[in-house]
């Protein structure tokens, strides 16, 4: 049932930077383990406010650090849906885990912003309106894994590389630096293999890096991505990596690759998705989806956001902030005389359509990257994967009830 | 609210009591800091936990804390009604029955002879209902108890005549927005956020609880699923009627989901 057209579709929905073999840089150095505080002190040192993972609420989050102190060292994940569980681990590695709870979205495109604020003149109706100048702090990103980096890719084409250019989100991002760090093994939700997106860092980052223990030693292999960041390895104490080194970083990143077990077809999954609007699979997914808003909010690549106006008792004064949003609302689409996706079938459609079909249509690619956080942090452990499986399992069955051409709009 | 009610400059207030235990309103005298600019904007015409002026009706805003438990009550609703042009219910008792309402699962004469040494002396309904049963409703502002902060919006929205930004979602968008962990996910604790109407600003889940769920349902609220899920964390079907059964209780989508596992215990 492929049409020419499909595959190629299918062909240009992600971004695939050459995934299936590792390859390290030339340019790459070696830098001991005990010389990652010189690292984390150069960018402190640089004005920068440095931004990586630690253990926080049962989970390894994103939050400001000072030393390698608050590194998780030792921890890791374990991810299902639905459920994610902190563990020690044998090998005491930095970055032993997979991904956070939340993305780097948040400092990019925050929860909540204030955009402007008005204030009237006396009494004669006239007003004044302040722009609050953003004066974003320089960050640097420790941590961001090949995933994280296609998602930060997918909302910079999103909110800077259009025609309307969202001036906070692109203050932000140029004020960030990004040093990425590869995965050394994947969760049960993963399949940034399937989407092409990882585990190996190819570009986008600033510095990266393979952590690399083995049994007489714990070093990084890093590669500069940038002038910033082959400024940065300037600071260090690195010697140049060896062809051994570079052997061992690929070892790291083909147990990543090993380790991961998810697959998702994504062939033909543009037309599979927008051919079948009415497929009674929908009401399926609809009877466990509790429209909580969790899989978006988690998201790396949602973007949408609410507008609101505040005002003070007194009138005097008003503001107006730009808020998360997400499709699993009913105010998301509340226009006039109600909701437009009113069902919960129509909005889990929604958000499955746009990020995997008709979000290719709008922005090239894929608006997935497959790092499992909706799967995850679902709390009744609705798998977009196997959704999409069933889909098409359904309407490739001869006897399926397939609604392709009309189906029964009930 | 362009035009006051009565000849002062200012709208007029009124706060109102029914069965309930004054948190709601004392939420009001909590602004603190902002009860200066409230006193400024309006002419508190009647509020008896704050003041004992009273000023007669029609009222531009009535607040109407409490639910309807008594054949007395239910005639007083109406007669603020015809004296307000606006009526707000606040908080759990008057938006869904509030926690009286658990008479509303049993038969109350029992409870009344139980409690009361003159049970005779006791006129009351068998049911606790919310306001929005007896009169019209404006709007409810929902939660046990309500947020000073989203009152605050609720009488700047009334007073510059514009929709209020109560938005009806889950507690889990005040988690995100916040970067709470989710305690269902990472811990196994139950948690009502999912199903749960936001406004708390997600206080429990930031403590490592799961969501009791006083702010009540959200929008079309999927209790089942939660439910299933609940059980599949281990919680027997007398745990899940209670996880519904608290101060929201008789809330329609709350009543449904406690009743159908009360059923199967």
């Amino acid at each position: 049932m492929q049409t020419p057209e499909t595959v190629e579709v299918a062909a240009t929905e992600v971004p695939r930077d050459g995934q299936d073999s590792p390859h390290f840089s030339e340019d790459a150095v070696l830098l001991e383990a005990d010389a990652l505080q010189a690292l984390i002190d150069g960018l402190r040192d640089d004005g920068y406010q440095v931004m990586g993972p630690m253990v926080r609420d049962q989970a390894v989050v994103y939050d400001e650090i000072q030393d390698v102190e608050a590194l998780p060292s030792g921890w890791t994940d374990e991810q299902a849906p639905g459920r994610y569980r902190l563990t020690q681990q044998d090998r005491a590695r930095f970055f032993g885990y997979t991904v956070s709870p939340q993305a780097w979205k948040r400092f990019l495109f925050p929860p909540e912003r204030r955009l402007w604020q008005a204030e009237r003149d006396g009494t004669n109706g006239s007003f004044h309106v302040t722009t609050d100048e953003d004066d974003p702090p320089r960050r640097a990103f420790l941590g961001v894994r090949a995933c994280e980096l296609a998602a930060i890719a997918i909302q910079d084409r999103v909110f800077m590389e259009g025609p309307y250019v969202d001036p906070v989100y692109a203050a932000r991002r140029r004020n960030v630096l990004i040093v990425a760090v590869n995965c050394g093994q994947a969760g049960a939700n993963c399949f940034c293999t399937s989407m092409g997106t990882g585990p190996q860092a190819t570009s986008r980052f600033d510095l990266a890096l393979t952590e690399v223990l083995e049994d007489d030693r714990h070093v990084f292999l890093a590669e500069p991505g940038s002038d910033a960041g082959a400024a940065l390895l300037d600071q260090l104490p690195t010697r140049p990596a060896t062809d051994d080194d570079r052997a061992a970083a690929r070892r790291v990143v083909e147990e990543a690759i090993d380790s991961v077990e998810r697959q998702f077809d994504t062939d033909g999954i543009h037309d599979l998705l927008l051919d079948h609007l009415d497929h009674p699979h929908w009401e399926t997914v609809a009877k466990r989806c509790l429209a909580c808003t969790n899989c978006t909010l988690v998201c790396p690549t949602c973007f949408c956001s609410d507008v609101e106006d505040r005002t003070d008792l007194t009138g005097q004064t008003a503001e107006r902030w730009q808020t998360w949003d997400s499709c699993f609302t009913l105010d998301f689409s509340y226009i006039h005389g109600g909701s437009v996706r009113d069902s919960v079938e129509s909005r889990y459609r929604q958000w499955l359509t746009h990020k995997l079909a008709s979000w290719i249509d709008q922005f090239g690619t894929s608006g997935c990257v497959g790092c499992g956080r909706c799967i995850t942090w679902c709390p009744v452990g609705i798998d977009l994967t196997e959704e999409v499986e069933k889909l098409r399992a359904a309407v490739t069955t001869p006897d399926s009830p397939s609604t392709k051409d009309g189906g029964d709009r009930s | 609210m362009a035009s006051p009610a009565s000849t002062s400059e200012k709208p007029k207030l009124a706060v109102w009591k029914f069965a309930s235990c004054d948190g709601c309103q004392l939420s009001l005298l909590d602004c603190e800091d902002e009860l200066l600019a409230v006193a400024d904007a309006v002419e508190i015409a009647y509020f008896p936990e704050a003041t004992r002026a009273e000023v007669e009706g029609p009222y531009d805003l009535s607040l109407v804390e409490g639910s309807i438990t008594t054949p007395h009550d239910a005639e007083r609703i109406h007669k603020i009604r015809r004296e307000s042009k606006y009526l707000v219910a606040i908080g759990a008792c008057a938006t869904a029955g509030g926690i009286q309402a658990l008479r509303n699962f049993k038969n109350v004469n029992e409870f009344v002879a139980l409690v009361y040494a003159h049970p005779e002396y006791i006129e009351t309904l068998k049911v606790s209902t919310p306001i929005s049963y007896h009169v019209f409703v404006d709007f409810e502002l929902q939660g046990c108890p309500i947020n000073k902060y989203q009152l605050l919006e609720l009488i700047s929205a009334l007073l510059n005549d514009r929709r209020p930004n109560i938005p009806p979602h889950s507690v889990c968008v005040e988690c995100k927005r916040r970067g709470t962990v989710c305690v269902m996910v990472a811990n196994g604790t139950p948690c009502l956020g999912p199903v749960t109407h936001a406004g708390c600003g997600a206080i429990c889940p930031a403590y490592q609880r799961g969501c009791y769920g006083c702010y009540g349902p959200k929008e079309a609220p999927n209790t089942a699923a939660l439910a299933d899920e609940f059980l599949r964390l281990g919680q027997d079907h007398a745990a899940i009627a209670r996880f519904f059964r608290t101060f929201t209780a008789n809330a329609e989508a709350f009543r449904k989901e406690s009743v159908a596992h009360e059923h199967e215990v």
